[in-house]
């Protein structure tokens, strides 16, 4: 699947997480997180596994995270995936456990 | 035994701190909502967020409800499908104004439950009523699918609606509470009263709050943790209630073992309505922490 222009979902708020996709080459994520120390794995990988899933491959991820947890992150995530593909009218259900 | 349902709290389904914490207040319902407080721009992110969450976070015994975008509207069906494959136990229509809006909304239901290989039926209905015609058509909307749990009043629109708007003695809505209950009752669903929006206002709510209870509703919608207790509070039985009640239901248990089929207590005859106004008694002295798992009060 592919990054069709720059798309975010989710708000600054406390235990949100805010992630914008935009194109790029292969994959890069750029984390921003209080909690990076303890977390930052563990934030990425739900992040790389989702885009796996998605089959997408080349795209740069923009995470700022105030706290969410690992359902807030997919979500947004899916969120900014749909936005980013034009594709929030096509529920891609195998890819929601 | 039906389940209580004294509670429904509302959970803007945008806002992933009170969706983290929704959980841990003892919301008899936890009502999760993709409509009326959730802007346009942000319905594809809110149905997501829901879906997450219904799926990972532990919320404990509370039922868990979530009011979808109405059929009208490009929202709805994804709604609904994203619900089902969650789990979700109850859907909550918006506006229901006739029994078609309920028969409309099961059908995308059962094809969304075939869709994903789920038991037909498993999951349940709600329908809020909201306008003239939907207080009206109050009675066939409760009988309009077997998948409906109950209907509840839907305040703030009802009141403009009827070119009025909220008074402190709840004359405005008599009517369709009462239309409202006695459709629910009917049917043999619950009937849930509306929400209380001026959340500083204790003395206001607790009055609302004893209105409902003394016509006979299930319980309210509340849009602050804090409003929970409050609630809680006024359906908790007296001691007086919970000692007849546990009176009635030992003297149904002798009279069962003895085989004696008539049963009096007190020289007056216990019958089918008795025994379940006692065993709701016994369960709201429980969900109230008035008495053990076995029934015995709680000394003081």
């Amino acid at each position: 699947m592919e990054i069709k222009h720059t798309a975010l979902a989710g708000t600054l708020e406390s235990s949100d997480v805010q992630i914008t996709l935009s194109e790029g080459k292969g994959i890069s994520i750029d984390l921003d997180s209080q909690v990076e120390k303890q977390f930052g794995k563990q934030i990425k990988k739900v992040v790389t596994d989702l885009l796996a899933k998605y089959e997408i491959n080349n795209v740069k991820v923009h995470v700022v995270d105030k706290g969410a947890l690992d359902c807030t992150i997919k979500a947004r995530l899916i969120a900014a995936i749909q936005r980013a593909t034009d594709t929030q009218n096509e529920q891609n259900w195998g890819v929601l456990e | 035994m039906e389940r209580l349902r004294r509670t429904m709290m509302f959970v803007p389904g945008n806002n992933p701190a009170m969706i983290k914490d929704a959980g841990i207040y003892g919301a008899d319902s936890i009502m999760f909502d993709l409509e009326d407080s959730v802007s346009l721009a942000e319905k594809d992110a809110a149905r997501m967020l829901v879906f997450e969450a219904l799926k990972n976070v532990d919320y404990g015994n509370s039922e868990l409800v979530v009011r979808i975008n109405g059929l009208d509207t490009d929202m709805g069906k994804a709604d609904i499908y994203a619900m089902v494959k969650a789990g979700v136990q109850v859907i909550r229509l918006p506006k229901t104004e006739t029994p078609d809006d309920v028969v409309e909304t099961e059908k995308v239901i059962a094809e969304a439950e075939k869709f994903f290989g789920i038991e037909n039926g498993r999951t349940h209905m709600m329908a809020a009523i909201e306008s003239a015609e939907g207080v009206l058509n109050a009675p066939a909307i409760a009988k309009a699918s077997d998948r409906l749990i109950g209907i509840a009043l839907g305040a703030e629109d009802y009141v403009t609606n009827m070119k009025t708007h909220r008074y402190p003695d709840g004359a405005e809505l008599s009517f369709a509470r009462n239309m409202i209950l006695h459709g629910a009752r009917a049917a043999g669903i619950a009937a849930f009263d509306t929400v209380y929006s001026d959340v500083d206002n204790t003395e206001g709510f607790n009055h609302e709050v004893e209105i409902i209870h003394e016509l006979g509703f299930d319980g309210k919608s509340v849009i602050n943790p804090r409003q929970i207790p409050l609630v809680n509070a006024i359906y908790a039985p007296s001691e007086k209630e919970i000692r007849n009640a546990k009176a009635v239901l030992n003297a149904i248990e002798e009279a069962h073992k003895k085989g004696s089929g008539v049963i009096s207590l007190h020289g007056k005859m216990v019958d089918k309505p008795v025994v379940a106004r006692a065993e709701r008694t016994m369960a709201l002295a429980k969900a109230s922490h008035l008495v053990d798992k076995e029934g015995n009060i709680y000394v003081e």
